[in-house]
C-alpha cells in the first residue's frame, strides 16, 4: 500500500512535469494551429540557462529561475517571429517541417555551446523530504515543488484566459483568426504573446524537470516534449484543462505501469492507452469535437 | 507567394542543415590547431631523421568513424582526441606519418556506412572504428565485403567481429565483462542478493547482463530483481524502488554512466544503500559536471583503464588528452582505447610494411597476418588478438573513494 502510494506521488509529479510542458503545446497549438516541436528543446534551453545562472554565476535559484524564463520568452518570440511568422499563411504542413528544423537547429546550438557531455543540475529545493507513515514514505521537496506550480499555473492560465482582456482576445484568435482580426484584435501581437507564455512555461517546466532528474543533456527535452505532446492530444489538444489531466493521467499510467506491469513495457503502455483513448474520443479526453463544413 | 514561401523554407532548411554539419565542421577545426601545433615539431623532426634523403613518403590514412554529434558525441569525441593524442606522438617521432580522417556518424548506422565510404573515398587504409556498436555493425559488413582492415576500439558486442577474418577489436567483450563480473562478486562475497538494473534498448547493456546472469546461476548468485529502462527513461523511481524492495544487497548496473547517476541520485533519495557494481561504461561519471562524487562513493567498476593511474605513461596521455579536446576533460576509456588502437595499427603496418601507398584490401591482408602475432602493450593492458579478432587482456576492478578511482582490494 506504501509502495502503491509512493508509485502514485511519483506518477503524479512525472505528470505534473508532462502537465506544464503540454500546455505550451496546447496554447500554441489552440491559438496560432501549429505543432510547436521545437517546444521540447526550449525545456532544455531554460534547463541550461538555469544551470549556468546557479553553476557559474552563483544566482540563487529564484533569480535563476525567473532568468530562464526571462531568456525562453525572448527566445520563443524570436522563434515565433523568425520562423514562424513568414509562413502564416503557408500549408500546414510547411510549418510543422520548420517547428522539426527548429527544433534540430536548437539542440545543434546546445550542442556546439555546452557540449554534449552530461553535466548534473544541482538539487535546488534542498534535500529534505516530507515523511509519512513514519518514514515509509517519503515525499521529496521535489516533487512537492512540482505538483504545486502545476497547480499554481493551472488556476493563473485558466484565469488569463477567461477574466483578462488579453486573455479573451487569446479565445478569440483561436476561435477564428479572420474574424478576430475584424474585431480589432491584433492577431500577430496575440500569437506572439501565447509563444512569450508558452516559452515561459517550458523555462519553469525545465528547471522541474532537471531538479528531479538531475542530469542535463542537448537531447534533455526531446523525449519529456514527446509525452507532453502525447498528453496534449491525450487531454484534446487546445484545452488548458485537457493538458493538465493528460499530463497528469500519462505521468501516473508510466509510472504505475512500470512498476505492476512491466518495466520494459512503460512506454508501451502509455502509447497503447493513448491509442485507444483516441480510437473512441478522437479529440482527446476534453476536446470539443470539430464539424468540419463541407 | 507560394515561391517566396519556397525559398523560405529551403532557407530553414539550409540553416537546420548547417546547425547539424556546423558543430563537426567547428569541432574539427578547433582540433586543428591542437594537431598544427604539433606539425612543424613534426616536420622538423622528419626533416632531421631523413635530411633529405628521400622525398617525403605519403603518410598512413587511418579513418576514425564515431558519432561526434548526438547523444553519443561524447564517446566518438574522446576516441577522435584520443587517436589524436596517439597520431601526434607517432607524427613527432619522424619516422612513418599518419594522418587521421575524422568522419562523423551521429550513432547513426546509415549515416556511419555514409562516411565509411566517404573516408574510402579519402583514400582511408583501415580504420579505427567505429566507436559505437550498432553502426560497427553496419559498417563492418560493408568492410567485410570490401577488404578494409576494422580495428573497433569500443563497440564492444561480440557480433561485432563475429563471421569477419578483418574486424578487431581494442575493448573487451560485453560477454566477458559479463562473466568478469559475477566472478568478481562470487569470489569477494560482495553480495548475496542482486538487483539487475540494464537498457533494454542497447545491445552494450543486454549482453553484459545476460552473461552476467548465466555466470552468477553457475557462481550460486541469487538474482533477487531484474528491470529495464530505455536510452529516453528519465524517471528511475520504479527500478530503484524494485531493487529495494526486493532486499538487494549488491544492485549491478552493466549500464553507462549518465543513467547510472540518475539511478545513484534515486537510490539516495529513497534512503536505499546497497553495492552498486558497474562496467566500463560507470567510467566517466565523476567527470560530469556538478556531479556530486559523494553519490558515487564505495561504486565498484571494472575498466582497463583509469585516468587516475599514476602510471607515467598515463600521466603523460592525460595532459596530452586535456591539451587537444577542446572541452578539456580528462580522458576516459574511449580516449584510452582509441589512443591503443592508433598504435596498434601503427605498429602492426610498420611491421607488415604497409606505406601511405599501400591499397587498401592489400593492408587488410597484411593487417590480418600481423595481428595473429601482434603483442601490444598500450594504456589499456597486455594485449594478444585471437584470430576471430577479439583482445585478450585483463580488467581491474576500482572502487571510487574520495571522488578518484582506488584499485579493488587494496
Amino acid at each position: 500500500m506504501v509502495s502503491f502510494l509512493r508509485f502514485l506521488i511519483n506518477g503524479i509529479s512525472l505528470g505534473s512535469v508532462y502537465a506544464i510542458i503540454a500546455l505550451g503545446y496546447t496554447m500554441v497549438y489552440g491559438i496560432a494551429k501549429m505543432l510547436n516541436f521545437a517546444h521540447g528543446d526550449i525545456i532544455m534551453v531554460g534547463a541550461y540557462i538555469s544551470f549556468c545562472a546557479i553553476s557559474y554565476l552563483d544566482l540563487p535559484p529564484l533569480l535563476a529561475v525567473l532568468l530562464a524564463m526571462a531568456v525562453c520568452t525572448a527566445l520563443g518570440i524570436v522563434i515565433e517571429g523568425l520562423a514562424y511568422k513568414p509562413l502564416r499563411q503557408a500549408p500546414k504542413l510547411a510549418v510543422l517541417i520548420t517547428a522539426i528544423g527548429v527544433s534540430y537547429f536548437l539542440q545543434n546550438s546546445a550542442l556546439l555551446i555546452w557540449s554534449s557531455n552530461p553535466k548534473v543540475f544541482p538539487s535546488i529545493f534542498g534535500s529534505s523530504a516530507l515523511q509519512l507513515f513514519g518514514g515509509a514514505l517519503s515525499i521529496t521537496s521535489e516533487a512537492i515543488v512540482t505538483i504545486c506550480a502545476n497547480i499554481v499555473i493551472m488556476i493563473a492560465l485558466t484565469l488569463f484566459t477567461s477574466r483578462t482582456k488579453t486573455g479573451k482576445a487569446m479565445r478569440a484568435v483561436s476561435e477564428d483568426k479572420g474574424a478576430a482580426q475584424l474585431m480589432g484584435i491584433d492577431v500577430n501581437r496575440t500569437i506572439s504573446l501565447t509563444f512569450a507564455i508558452g516559452s515561459a512555461l517550458a523555462a519553469v517546466a525545465g528547471v522541474l524537470l532537471c531538479s528531479t532528474y538531475h542530469t542535463l543533456m542537448p537531447t534533455t527535452g526531446s523525449m519529456p516534449g514527446i509525452k507532453a505532446f502525447t498528453a496534449a492530444v491525450f487531454g484534446g489538444i487546445g484545452s488548458i484543462p485537457g493538458a493538465m489531466i493528460g499530463g497528469l493521467l500519462l505521468g501516473v499510467i508510466e509510472i504505475l505501469g512500470k512498476a505492476y506491469i512491466s518495466t520494459e513495457l512503460g512506454d508501451a503502455l502509455v502509447f497503447g492507452v493513448l491509442i485507444i483513448v483516441l480510437l473512441f474520443k478522437p479529440a482527446g479526453l476534453l476536446g470539443k469535437p470539430v464539424s468540419e463544413k463541407v | 507567394m507560394k515561391k517566396t514561401i519556397c525559398i523560405l523554407l529551403a532557407v530553414v532548411m539550409v540553416i537546420g542543415m548547417l546547425a547539424g554539419c556546423g558543430s563537426s565542421k567547428t569541432e574539427t577545426a578547433q582540433s586543428a590547431p591542437a594537431g598544427s601545433s604539433d606539425a612543424p615539431a613534426a616536420a622538423a623532426a622528419s626533416d632531421t631523421a631523413s635530411a633529405g634523403s628521400e622525398a617525403p613518403a605519403a603518410p598512413l590514412k587511418i579513418a576514425v568513424i564515431g558519432p561526434f554529434t548526438g547523444a553519443a558525441a561524447l564517446y566518438g569525441n574522446a576516441c577522435r582526441y584520443g587517436a589524436q593524442v596517439a597520431a601526434d606522438e607517432i607524427n613527432a617521432l619522424g619516422g612513418m606519418q599518419i594522418e587521421l580522417l575524422c568522419e562523423d556518424d551521429e550513432h547513426d548506422p546509415e549515416k556511419s556506412v555514409n562516411a565509411y565510404n566517404t573516408v574510402l573515398d579519402q583514400g582511408a587504409q583501415m580504420i579505427a572504428g567505429t566507436t559505437t556498436t550498432s553502426p560497427c555493425l553496419a559498417v563492418s559488413a560493408q568492410a567485410f565485403e570490401d577488404r578494409v582492415f576494422m580495428l573497433t576500439p569500443s563497440a564492444s558486442s561480440n557480433k561485432v567481429p563475429e563471421g569477419k577474418d578483418n574486424m578487431y577489436q581494442v575493448c573487451f567483450e560485453d560477454p566477458a565483462m559479463g562473466v568478469f563480473s559475477a566472478q568478481i562478486i562470487a569470489e569477494n562475497a560482495l553480495g548475496t542478493k542482486v538487483a539487475v538494473i540494464y537498457n533494454n534498448a542497447d545491445d552494450y547493456s543486454t549482453g553484459i547482463y545476460q552473461n552476467f546472469k548465466t555466470k552468477s546461476a553457475e557462481l550460486g548468485l541469487e538474482i533477487v530483481s531484474e528491470t529495464t529502462f530505455t536510452d529516453d527513461t528519465t524517471d528511475f523511481s520504479v527500478q530503484v524502488a524494485a531493487a529495494k524492495d526486493a532486499g538487494a544487497d549488491l544492485v549491478f548496473l552493466p549500464i553507462y554512466y549518465t543513467p547510472a547517476s540518475m539511478i545513484l541520485q534515486t537510490a539516495k533519495t529513497m534512503d536505499y544503500a546497497p553495492i552498486f557494481f558497474g562496467v566500463d561504461g560507470m567510467d566517466g561519471i565523476l567527470d560530469m559536471e556538478g556531479f556530486d562524487a559523494s553519490l558515487a562513493e564505495g561504486v565498484i567498476l571494472l575498466t582497463p583503464f583509469s585516468a587516475f593511474s599514476e602510471d607515467a605513461r598515463t600521466v603523460d596521455f592525460v595532459a596530452k588528452y586535456q591539451a587537444a579536446d577542446p572541452s578539456g576533460s580528462a580522458p576516459n576509456q574511449f580516449a584510452a582505447d582509441a589512443y591503443d588502437a592508433i598504435y596498434a595499427l601503427y605498429n602492426a603496418s610498420v611491421a607488415a610494411g604497409i606505406t601511405g601507398d599501400t591499397p587498401y584490401d592489400e593492408a587488410c591482408e597484411l593487417l590480418i597476418a600481423q595481428f595473429a602475432t601482434l603483442q601490444y602493450s598500450g594504456l589499456t593492458g597486455e594485449m594478444t588478438w585471437t584470430s576471430d579478432g577479439r583482445v585478450s587482456k585483463m580488467p581491474a576492478a576500482y572502487v571510487i573513494k574520495d571522488g578518484s578511482y582506488v584499485a579493488f582490494g587494496e
